[in-house]
């Protein structure tokens, strides 16, 4: 049986391909909005103004750009970690062609101003019953997989993976739960605070799953593969897995510090984002450590500076979080471009250079070359990149301490010393900054879409053959 | 505590929160014991090459996590956190806010208590006044009215002699303390204007100001305006404190283009100055009724007639011989 059945190289391909197209168009629309802020003169017609584009640039970046990097790669470890071809092929292709109708779906109704008002989850109620659908039949790929695995062991990457599946059908369908009206409008099913707390447990475990558990999963395969080394530490993996998963679904309330909520509840936000700090580390030192012994390759390959980088700033930003929900940090820092900066250290220096790095390894593995078309390309891509993030976040650093201080300033008598519109004027130059970093990064998404065309274009689309399970078990 | 609806879901909170963190603590003292041996592997391979080494947990690692888990019981013994148990340092954000309100009160009220008791033509001509003055108008007016309170479309401009509810310096104080509203009904008071006739109407209250307009349609609307807007705004169209604009002067809330006019007319106009006294107290609004007062108002500034002609002073734009004053800005 084996000897003539292959992997199910098809719907990683798109998925893969379909990555890099939808990085571009998101990270195309930040930079749009970005320029906005620098020069208001830009919001033309109401269509493509800022507050229609904001939506539909973090729904592209998160859901398009990041669903189809954890689409494609999930795909493609769940099949060869199990030894077996992907369950259901036809509720595969399903996904794949569900997924850009949602997508294309979001990047018609956001900019017409249709939208329910929740961040993350604006779409809706006929595209999140889309979603919903696609999710479900993912779902059914996914562990279909895993029950045909022809391995004792399910490997860790499809701990992560199964976990952000699962997570996220529950996160959708909660915090989704809205009454329609008409075609395109539906009010929520909850009121008042306990709106906004459903919103933000929704919101930060949209984080820690989506773009945190989900990306994990991706690390934990691609990072050993590409560095040729076992993963550092079994039991590391086993217990941050566990306290990640547990401990994430707490720390949502910490998004709504001195607000109405009450005390009680963003004490036990604060604590329990805290007690995260330790479970994110494992994931980090997990990946970096599984490079002991093998660091010489970092200096000729760009692949792995990808994923490493990518480690790094996981790591660096899942420091920041812990730090930003203590109360009187947050105090400071709530409503300020700062938050804006630390999302993007995770969303730029984790989520998209982890998936950059995934996506290099996977396409001439897809397409039946030996390496991408063009290292040198892949190399000037991350230095790039890097250099982009390191603008945008120390901009939006500055810029947001530099808001917190300015609002709070009183003067003698006790009024405000700079109304609001100074501290606007004052963060231009910080805006402009983070513009450039943003053209940078989105550069870099236009190099490494050249350099797959030129991969695709040298190579054909090739589905490798089923391996057995390895004799030591 | 008025969060709960009965006592159970105080202990379910209070039950929920300790077992998942000390869970957390007895999770991870399981999974401590030294039984991995470091460099080797657990034997599984995935993939032809994925392996996973038996490291144990790294014990900075380790650490790190027990140093969270007995700083988050620590702080939910010190602070609210479980359920209605309040915490030793009896701290709520509710008290908090009372706390630095009051301490700001103490503060601040005698710097602005000085001046509470002065006349506000008086306030207005003394710098210190006209300095915090400023700083109130650009915290809490100028989002409206411009930092220059100048104005913009349907916001008062606050620098000219037009007041649509009257230039006092007690009027101004009113206004800000209690809040504004106005409304013009469409069409006036006749709703069976039709669209011809509102265009007559504006070609008539353009002619009023000496802006060009179509002398016909103008004179057809002169005998219109008698019947449809005249109660509000005067036989001559010179309107009337608190009631309605003045339509002869120079001064345009929302536009003197025809267009407009004829959307004011066809649509009528609601608009609000949202009321500030409860929020600001007497003693910061008396200071910024000084501030706008001082702003000028046309040709009649305070600095130069300060409490001598009081009738005069402020510069209502429905008193007699006023549109000229409102031409010359």
């Amino acid at each position: 049986m084996q000897s003539q059945a292959t992997y199910n190289y098809k719907v990683v391909r798109q998925f893969a391909v379909m990555t890099v197209i939808w990085g571009i168009v998101g990270m195309l629309v930040g930079v749009i909005i970005a320029a906005q802020l620098v020069w208001p003169e830009l919001n033309v017609v109401e269509f493509l103004s800022y507050g229609r584009l904001r939506p539909l640039h973090t729904n592209a970046v998160i859901f398009a750009f990041g669903g189809c990097a954890l689409f494609a790669t999930s795909y493609y470890a769940v099949q060869r970690t199990s030894h077996a071809p992907l369950f259901a092929p036809g509720l595969a292709a399903f996904t794949f062609w569900g997924w850009q109708l949602v997508i294309v779906l979001a990047a018609v109704s956001l900019p017409l101003g249709i939208t329910s008002g929740k961040e993350y989850a604006e779409l809706e109620w006929p595209v999140d019953i889309l979603i919903t659908l696609v999710w479900v039949s993912y779902a059914v790929v996914f562990f279909g997989t895993i029950v045909k695995r022809t391995v004792s062991h399910i490997y860790v990457a499809n701990w992560f993976f199964g976990g952000f599946i699962l997570t996220v059908a529950v996160l959708h369908l909660v915090n989704s739960a809205e009454i329609p009206v008409t075609l395109t409008k539906s009010y929520s099913a909850y009121a008042g605070v306990q709106d906004a707390m459903i919103q933000w447990w929704y919101g930060h475990n949209a984080v820690g799953f989506f773009l945190t558990a989900g990306f994990l999963g991706m690390m934990y395969y691609f990072v050993p593969k590409q560095a040729g080394r076992p993963v550092y530490s079994y039991r590391l993996s086993v217990v941050h897995f566990w306290a990640l998963i547990f401990t994430y679904m707490w720390a949502g309330p910490h998004h709504l510090h001195y607000t109405a909520l009450p005390d009680w509840t963003q004490s036990v936000g604060m604590i329990f984002s805290l007690i995260l700090l330790a479970p994110s580390w494992g994931g980090m030192i997990n990946g970096i450590m599984t490079l002991s012994g093998a660091w010489h390759k970092l200096r000729d390959d760009p692949i792995l500076k990808f994923m490493i980088t990518s480690l790094s700033f996981y790591g660096m930003s899942t420091f920041e979080g812990p730090m930003m929900s203590i109360k009187t940090v947050n105090a400071l820092s709530h409503y300020t471009d700062w938050t804006v900066g630390h999302v993007h250290s995770g969303a730029l220096g984790w989520v998209a250079m982890i998936s950059i790095g995934c996506i290099y390894y996977l396409l001439p593995r897809l397409f039946g070359k030996p390496e991408m078309a063009s290292k040198k390309l892949v190399e000037a891509h991350f230095w790039i990149a890097t250099i982009g993030i390191v603008l945008y976040i120390a901009s939006m650093w500055i810029a947001g301490v530099m808001q917190g201080l300015m609002w709070r300033a009183t003067n003698p008598d006790g009024t405000l010393t700079y109304s609001f519109v100074e501290s606007v004027k004052a963060t231009y130059p910080f805006w402009t900054i983070r513009l450039l970093g943003g053209v940078l990064f989105l550069t870099g998404m236009l190099i490494m879409a050249y350099n797959m065309f030129m991969t695709i274009a040298g190579g054909k689309a090739v589905n490798a053959p089923v391996l057995q399970p390895a004799a030591a078990h | 505590m008025s969060d709960f609806v009965s006592g159970f879901w105080n202990i379910y909170v209070v039950g929920l929160v300790l077992i998942s963190i000390i869970g957390c603590a007895v999770f991870l003292w399981s999974q401590s014991s030294a039984k991995h041996v470091a460099g080797q592997t657990t034997g599984h391979v995935w993939d032809e090459d994925l392996q996973e080494y038996s490291n144990p947990l790294p014990s900075w690692w380790r650490w790190m996590f027990y140093i969270t888990i007995f700083f988050a019981l620590f702080y939910l013994a010190m602070y609210p956190g479980l359920g209605t148990y309040e915490g030793q340092y009896k701290w709520s954000s509710v008290g908090q806010y009372k706390g630095e309100m009051q301490k700001a009160e103490e503060q601040y009220a005698p710097i602005f208590k000085k001046f509470q008791s002065q006349d506000i033509r008086a306030v207005a001509a003394n710098s210190e006044a006209k300095e915090m003055g400023q700083r109130l108008f650009l915290t809490y007016c100028a989002q409206c009215h411009g930092s220059d309170a100048k104005g913009a479309k349907g916001f008062p401009n606050l620098t000219d002699s037009d007041w649509l509810f009257g230039g006092q310096p007690e009027q101004i104080k009113e206004s800000i303390l209690k809040g504004r509203d106005a409304m013009m009904p469409a069409k006036g008071v006749k709703p069976d204007l039709n669209g011809d006739q509102i265009k007559d109407l504006a070609n008539y209250v353009r002619s009023m100001s000496g802006l060009a307009s179509d002398s016909i349609r103008a004179q057809r609307g002169k005998e219109l305006f008698g019947a449809a807007c005249a109660a509000c705004h005067g036989p001559e169209g010179k309107g009337m404190v608190g009631v309605a604009p003045n339509l002869s002067d120079k001064v345009w809330l929302y536009g003197s283009s025809e267009e407009v006019i004829i959307e004011t007319i066809t649509k009528g106009r609601t608009n609000r100055m949202p009321a500030f006294g409860e929020f600001l107290g007497d003693a910061k609004a008396h200071l910024l009724a000084a501030y706008v007062y001082g702003l000028g108002g046309g040709e009649k500034a305070p600095v130069a007639a300060p409490a001598a002609a009081p009738a005069e002073a402020a510069p209502a734009a429905a008193t007699a011989g006023e549109p000229a004053a409102a031409e010359k800005k």
